[in-house]
């Protein structure tokens, strides 16, 4: 085996992996937020995240069509779209809330499992009817802005893209924000109460409707920025792009143990980096007997032995006490 | 999986519904009944604008050539399904179509890991399938009676393509393919061919990833292949070629006829310029008695042809010269019957002659490499010939 190709290669692949693990990671904190405290999956967070992309693409290319995309500068321009694309996904969170899950808050625990899975199917081809009607496409592109691609040369082997950069940056702001101000704001605490103690926290004089809201605001907000993102990154979207990396993305929360914020965000970076390391290392290793389609299969064999032995996941699973 | 059944399901549907409402146009005929010409082929998804071209150049034909039919009485109608480049929904379409018994020819697939089941249904009531874009040699390898292609397959399409990459010195080549029958068939028969040629084969990867590519390339970049080769479609092929540039790859790019759609460079833009692509079916402007087919298409759909659209338009006007020859009695003619004449049929058409072999083969197709020329999506079809060949199917293997 090549074993100077195996380590030359390795700091590049701990980057694409640490890349990918982040945007799993933003997409998993809009699982667990919503766990935390209703102790149910939220499935449509998936097109949540996708919707977040969508409006974002959606606006830089209608920037791009006024001739704006050149002329103002990119920061700026990221910065508004990634705030667009948090509030589009955080408002679509908060009325899923509103209309599929609060009628059915009594119900058997099932239930609204069942209606988030509808809800993820109708918003996967409400998507889809409005792009074919608007522009007649399935597949949308980011338009390339030339700064964002620019590569930073660390050695001859490794090197890493200006969106690269602004993806960990912006990963790794919002994480310290969310941390914030889960743990050190006033409506932080709310939130745990009402995930520790839904009727405890209502005779505290907490909103518990609101606080609930606000956790699907929260967490979408996160999600469509993921989306963001991930256009930037990865460049093509499609209605149904947002299906499998929320699938991980909720894989990786309950590596980390649902209901546990840090945990979200060390399940999703264990996750990205498996799956990079899978997929550039396989072929290499077993000498092409199997390839990087199994790379899936590789961390997802991992994640079932770490559930084997850390049932509660990597940090432990946080719900609430019942009494 | 559930979201793939319920969604199957669903389509099976909606496709029944599309498919019972009264389609085309044409005088009422005296009563002799309808005659329907299926279609099928992605009509969404990812891979619908080539698709759309499979069903808008049959309908183009259909409405061209159907007069002889309609005078002795028949009328003549397109029935689209969609089988969203997928296999089960593709044998769910055909079973539906086997059921209707107006429907006598198929004009169909894109995608040969649909069409091989689909045309294990069409069988079962020797409904006659034409296909004027699937490559695989299983497709006609089958010897069946009732399936044909008017397009070459991908035993000759690899070796077309690995044998320019020799012509043009190149020393090494790293392949990926997307694990489909059409995607790994033709990406298999460039890598055995290579290897003969003397290109070095660095790596021979499958994925069905569609949008984060990094940790494949990271290895390609590292091993720094002169070629990189992509046997699958363009809807992965372009985001992976885009991504590939954007993570410093230089070496010269490559793929089979998959990446023959505009929405390549739509997808993919400067960095595809200069790619290379081997083709079964020439592009519309380079066939010398296409011109008037494409204007007309331009005309009446308001867009340039896709590939395999002038290919659809002589499977149809071929489908439909042997229905006339099945019907001369001014019966309605039978599936048998079809399914026998198509084979007897000489045509002329758009793409150069047409005639089958005895396992339904194009007797001599044609294929190409070219050259992109543009990343302006409009300007698909200045893509550059730099090699043309025609060349007969490989005989049936006993």
């Amino acid at each position: 085996m090549d074993l100077q190709l195996l380590v030359a290669i390795f700091p590049q692949v701990l980057l694409d992996g640490i890349i990918l693990g982040f945007m799993y990671a933003l997409i998993a904190l809009g699982y667990t937020m919503v766990y935390g405290v209703l102790e149910f999956i939220n499935f449509a967070h998936s097109e949540i995240f996708i919707f977040g992309a969508f409006v974002g693409v959606e606006l830089l290319l209608g920037l791009k069509t006024a001739g704006l995309l050149e002329a103002w500068p990119w920061p700026l321009l990221l910065l508004g779209v990634l705030l667009a694309g948090m509030m589009a996904s955080g408002a679509l969170a908060v009325t899923i809330e509103r209309v599929a899950y609060r009628p059915l808050r009594g119900a058997p625990r099932l239930i609204p499992l069942i209606s988030a899975i509808g809800m993820s199917f109708f918003l996967q081809d409400v998507i889809r009817l409005f792009e074919s009607l608007w522009r007649n496409a399935f597949n949308l592109v980011y338009p390339s802005m030339d700064p964002l691609n620019h590569r930073f040369e660390l050695t001859e082997t490794i090197d890493i893209s200006m969106k690269s950069v602004v993806v960990i940056v912006a990963a790794l702001l919002m994480l310290w924000a969310l941390h914030v101000i889960v743990n050190r704001t006033k409506i932080g605490t709310a939130i745990r109460a009402v995930a520790e103690d839904q009727a405890a926290a209502s005779l505290m004089g907490i909103n518990v409707n609101r606080i609930i809201s606000l956790t699907f605001l929260i967490g979408g907000a996160m999600g469509g920025a993921a989306g963001v993102l991930f256009g930037v990154q990865y460049s093509l979207i499609n209605p149904y792009t947002g299906f499998i990396p929320g699938l991980k993305a909720f894989t990786a929360a309950v590596l980390g143990g649902i209901g546990n914020i840090p945990g979200a965000m060390l399940g999703g970076i264990v996750l990205g980096l498996l799956e990079a390391f899978a997929a550039s290392y396989m072929s290499l290793l077993t000498g092409g007997a199997f390839g990087a389609e199994y790379k899936d299969i590789f961390a997802f064999s991992v994640l079932i032995l770490i559930l084997i032995f850390r049932p509660k996941g990597l940090l432990g699973e946080v719900v609430r006490e019942r009494a | 999986m559930k979201a793939t059944v319920t969604r199957s399901v669903l389509t099976v549907c909606a496709t029944l519904a599309i498919a019972l409402l009264p389609f085309g146009s044409g005088p009422d005929a005296q009563g002799k009944g309808t005659i329907k010409i299926a279609t099928q082929s992605p009509l969404s998804g990812g891979q619908a604008a080539l698709g759309e071209g499979i069903k808008l150049g049959t309908q183009l034909a259909v409405e061209k050539y159907k007069g002889p039919l309609e005078k002795m009485g028949f009328k003549v109608d397109v029935v689209p399904f969609d089988d969203q480049a997928k296999p089960d929904v593709g044998v769910a379409n055909a079973r539906n179509m086997i059921a209707d018994k107006d429907i006598v020819a198929v004009i169909g697939h894109l995608n040969s890991g649909v069409a091989i089941p689909s045309s294990d249904v069409y069988k079962e009531v020797s409904l006659a399938m034409i296909s004027p874009a699937n490559t695989n040699p299983t497709v006609t390898d089958r010897n069946y009676p009732n399936v044909n292609r008017v397009c070459g397959r991908d035993d000759v399409q690899g070796v077309v393509g690995s044998e320019f990459a020799a012509g043009q010195k190149t020393k090494s080549v790293y392949i990926v393919h997307d694990k489909t029958t059409y995607g790994q068939g033709v990406a298999e028969f460039f890598r055995d061919d290579a290897k003969k040629k003397g290109i070095e084969v660095l790596g021979f990867e499958g994925t069905e990833e569609k949008s984060n590519f990094d940790p494949i390339l990271t290895p390609i970049r590292a091993k720094n292949p002169a070629l990189v080769y992509f046997g699958g479609i363009y809807d992965q092929g372009a985001p992976f070629f885009k991504q590939a540039r954007e993570k410093g790859l230089k070496s010269k790019f490559m793929g089979p006829d998959g990446m023959d759609s505009s929405d390549l460079t739509k997808i993919a833009g400067k960095a595809v310029v200069g790619m290379y692509y081997t083709s079964a079916a020439g592009p519309a402007s380079a066939l010398p008695k296409a011109k008037g087919f494409v204007e007309e298409y331009k005309k009446k759909f308001g867009k340039n042809p896709e590939p395999y659209a002038a290919e659809a338009y002589d499977a149809a006007a071929i489908a439909l010269k042997a229905l006339e020859a099945a019907a001369k009695g001014g019966k309605a003619p039978s599936r048998e019957a079809v399914a026998a004449e198509i084979r007897k049929v000489k045509y002329s058409g758009i793409t150069g002659d047409i005639e089958f072999d005895g396992k339904g083969d194009r007797k001599k197709a044609n294929y190409f490499v070219l050259e992109v020329a543009s990343d302006n999506p409009e300007k698909w079809g200045d893509n550059k010939i730099v090699k043309q060949l025609t060349i007969a199917a490989p005989a049936a293997k006993k």
